[in-house]
């Protein structure tokens, strides 16, 4: 049993604000919630969706049927009314339009006249708000205590956004009162409703970066938003005036002490790509969180794709080691961009971290977090460790040399270097010296590769059918699973979150056990099946690929599966 | 006690015989040396060109970066530690051709950053081809038949730009530079010395001759006359002021980020202790 809600419009219509509020009504109300994305990149007209999935447990993706389609504008319903159900509804403004006569399913709410009447046009959204929670057979308790605390601030709209509720509440009352029953609730403690930006930025925070430089792209700009707000926890966030400017400003950052981020899309990855290998040669600490879209060049700016795996992987001129580890889902990012911060403190490597529109814009239902277990040792030389004189780049089996910060000791200075330099950081070019520091620098690899975690087997544990994914699918495959088992299917679920060095035990292991293995991927040319094949010389059997910049739904997996099996 | 030898290194320098470079890098050490700057608080950021091998040439921390990209590691080393004493050094095509957009950007920032340009109006380490301060004329085996592109003027641009510290100085005037330099280290914000430089191998035109002869110190020159202080910035040819043109400090970039404020402020970002633990509250608002 699940609600599925899409609210759909032109840019500037309030699709996203009504999608927030009744997100947080059901949030309140216990329910499990999961929200997703899909806008054009304007900032006026053009067609906009939210897509609301409401259920007793959090689902982990969006799925494409359709309960009830609030429909802001007329394009709304002739794009969307193929996902409809016999039981959908639609609800709608007839005196903005009106839906073609064989439509039976239509619940007209004069929205503008409504929120007109109850003090202003802007409050639409609250009466649409207003119309859904009827429609489900809601009440509006939850509804009135948080446009309570949404404008408190603000003289008398409280009561006018109450009216306009209670406006919507009753109108569409007339013409279907709780149409649908509600899921079971299985939630009895307080959870978050929050996306993936969010949790990238509360992540940073409290793994202790304290600074941020950036410059806006989509769909990373959540995460500069985010922490610009948090300037009070003692943040810098400073929009650099280009992504250049930006990682030489982080890395200056942290190279004076301080854990420091900096996060784009592939665009602006592009422009950073020379400050990645400064870097590695420098061997200053960096995580980049790299929000992928599809490209090339502009692509689809607002869109999602897994296109820039092999980007990451070999980013930057020369040979140097780096970690990658990616987005699976919220649970799992908020813990997996500290092990980033930890890896290139640890190591003093760039560290990026990959993300996506599906997943920095999908909010998802959570439990809280679980903040103790978040790392901030920083690696650095402590006083009765330091040989005097202090080398930055001191030769060590491991390849880690002791990282001290300038100013940190009296009499000691720290000299970085993006020329080949000696232990001391100064400018070398003789044969013997050079060697030795590629040596030094590259055995920090083997240290990564041991960090990295192997994925888990989820499903069945001696499945016929393996399912391949990394990154922001998790959810869609993981759905796709269940519904295989439902099925009396054996299939299984490895899902790579830690994508390099890359960890190959698991997958090695169970690869030549199953009957069918299939990757999947969103993008045209199956990166990361490529990937595992470098790495194993192994091969999978299909590889399932959309590239149209949308994220997969679960049935279009289990469809692609289905006819391979 | 503080002298210039605090700041020697062991190390071979790569300079041509006669560059102008040595006598910069002799400024610098006595201006070090005058403030009782100790090494290890004082930061000195380059990118790539011969004036920016000079962190190996001086005992301080640095952080020898990209060519072009000199500025930007200086101003996060800023905010993460603001008790660092922070300097630019590098060459002008470092600075204005390859780095310009960082130059305009950090100028309208307003760091606590002085900045000094090693100007020999070529690029020295790449073997001669025209900066973007090369004079109209001037052959190079790339500009053939001449610089044909306007010459890039540092001083009006940082003047239009609303830089609070102008200044340019000549590497042939050494004890005039080192006061420059040391003004332009205890200005608060951002600060430009633009150093006349003649490059011995690669520049025949903008020789150490051409420079002596026309370049003339300041005097009686109101350093808060910003009208003034644009004048003598266009003043090229037969006479080249060097000295302060311009001296107004306004509020610095540090001094207007909220995290660096009041008494968590007085802690360098570097320095502060942190516990996860202590941001459990950041989840309230998605409840
Ligand atoms: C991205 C990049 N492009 C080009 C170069 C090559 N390069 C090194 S130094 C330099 C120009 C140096 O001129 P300037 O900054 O005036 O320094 P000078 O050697 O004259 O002191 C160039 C083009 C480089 N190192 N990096
Ligand atoms: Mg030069």
């Amino acid at each position: 049993m699940e609600i599925n809600i899409l609210i759909g419009g032109a840019a500037g219509q309030g699709v996203e604000t009504i999608a927030a509020l009744l997100g947080k009504v059901m949030l309140r109300s216990g329910y499990g919630l999961c929200l997703d994305k899909d806008y054009m990149s304007r900032v006026r007209g053009g067609h906009n969706f939210s897509r609301l999935r409401i259920a007793g447990e959090t689902p982990w993706c969006a799925t494409g049927k359709v309960d009830i389609l609030v429909s802001m504008d007329q394009e709304t319903y002739f794009i969307h009314q193929d996902t409809l159900q016999e039981k959908s509804r639609i609800i709608y403004d007839p005196e903005s339009f009106s839906l073609p006569q064989e439509e039976k399913r239509g619940v007209p709410v004069p929205l503008q006249r409504l929120a007109k009447e109850a003090g202003g046009a802007v409050m639409a959204n609250t009466v649409a708000v207003g119309a859904v929670l009827v429609v489900l057979g809601m009440d509006t308790d939850s509804a009135e205590k948080l446009l309570q605390e949404m404008f408190a601030h603000k003289e008398g709209m409280v009561e006018k956004n109450y009216l306009a509720l209670k406006k919507g509440y009753k109108e569409a009352s007339h013409h279907c009162s709780a149409c649908f029953s509600m899921p079971d609730k299985k939630i009895d403690e307080k959870r978050l409703f929050i996306d993936g930006n969010e949790v990238l930025g509360m992540s940073a925070l409290a793994s202790g970066c304290r600074f941020l430089s950036a410059y806006p792209m989509t769909p990373s700009t959540g995460i500069m938003n985010y922490l610009a707000g948090k300037q009070e926890c003692g943040v810098v966030v400073e929009q650099a005036e280009d992504e250049i400017a930006a990682i030489n400003m982080v890395l200056g950052a942290s190279y004076a002490g301080v854990r420091s981020l900096t996060c784009t899309s592939g665009g602006g990855f592009a422009l950073m790509v020379e400050g990645l290998s400064l870097a590695g040669m420098t061997e200053t600490p960096v995580v980049i969180v790299m929000g992928m879209r599809p490209g090339p060049a502009t692509g689809l700016p607002t869109r999602t794709e897994q296109g820039d795996l092999e980007f990451v992987l070999h980013a930057g001129h020369g040979e140097f080691p780096r970690a990658v580890l990616s987005a699976t889902h919220l649970e799992d990012a908020f813990y997996r961009l500290n092990k980033a911060f930890y890896l290139a403190d640890k190591y003093q490597v760039p560290v990026i971290f990959l993300t996506d529109q599906n997943f920095a814009d999908s909010a998802r239902s959570v439990p809280p977090f679980d903040f103790q277990r978040l790392n901030y040792e920083r690696h650095l030389v402590e006083e009765k460790g330091l040989i005097r004189p202090y080398q930055r780049y001191r030769i060590t089996e491991d390849g880690i040399s002791p990282r001290a910060l300038p100013g940190q000791f009296s009499g000691e200075v720290v000299l970085a270097d993006s020329d080949e330099h000696d232990e001391k950081g100064n400018i070398i070019e003789d044969a013997d010296t050079r060697r030795r520091m590629v040596e030094k620098r590259l055995r920090k690899q083997a240290g990564l590769a041991s960090e990295m975690e192997e994925p888990t087997l989820y499903g069945h544990q001696e499945p016929d059918i393996l399912l391949m994914g990394w990154g922001s699918t998790y959810g869609a495959l993981r759905e796709t699973v269940d519904n295989l088992g439902f099925q009396g299917r054996k299939a299984a679920l490895l899902h790579f979150s830690d994508l390099w060095p890359l960890p190959v035990k698991a997958v090695s292991e169970i690869l030549t056990s199953v009957d069918k293995s299939f990757c999947v991927e969103n993008n045209a040319t199956g990166q990361f099946a490529a990937l595992f094949r470098r790495e194993t010389g192994l091969e999978v059997d299909h590889k399932i690929l959309k590239y149209d910049g949308r994220p997969f739904m679960p049935e279009e997996i289990l469809q692609e599966v289905q006819k391979n099996v | 006690m503080f002298s210039p030898n605090c700041f020697t290194t062991d190390q071979e320098i790569a300079w041509c015989p006669g560059c102008g470079n040595f006598d910069i890098l002799q400024a610098l050490q006595e201006a070090l040396a005058e403030l009782e700057l100790s090494p290890h608080r004082v930061l000195l950021c380059s990118g790539i060109g011969q004036a920016a091998k000079i962190p190996h040439y001086i005992r301080v921390n640095g952080f020898n970066g990209l060519h072009g990209r000199a500025l930007p590691p200086a101003v996060g080393a800023r905010i993460a530690n603001s008790s660092l004493k922070v300097i630019v050094q590098s060459g002008d095509g470092d600075t204005y051709g390859e780095g310009g957009n960082h130059f305009l950007h950090t100028i309208r920032r307003n760091p606590d950053i002085a900045h000094f340009v090693h100007n020999n109006q070529v690029y020295g380490l790449t073997k001669g081809q025209a900066s973007p301060t090369s004079d109209l004329g001037m052959n190079t085996k790339v500009q053939t038949a001449g610089v044909i592109l306007s010459p890039f003027n540092p001083l009006s641009l940082a003047l239009a730009l609303g830089a609070g510290f102008v200044a340019r100085g000549f590497s042939g005037e050494t004890e005039h530079l080192k006061q420059l330099m040391k003004a332009a280290l205890e200005f608060p914000g951002y600060a430009l010395v633009d150093i006349l430089q003649p490059c011995i191998s690669f520049n025949k035109l903008n020789t150490f001759a051409w420079y002596k002869k026309r370049v003339q110190k300041l005097e009686g020159h109101d350093t808060g006359d910003q009208e003034a202080a644009e004048r003598l910035a266009r003043q090229w040819g037969d006479k080249i002021p060097i000295g302060i043109l311009y001296q107004v400090p306004a509020p610095t970039f540090e001094s207007r980020i909220p995290a660096l404020q009041g008494e968590a402020g007085e802690k360098p970002l570097a320095g502060r202790p942190f516990n996860p633990g202590s941001l459990v509250h950041l989840q309230e608002e998605f409840m």
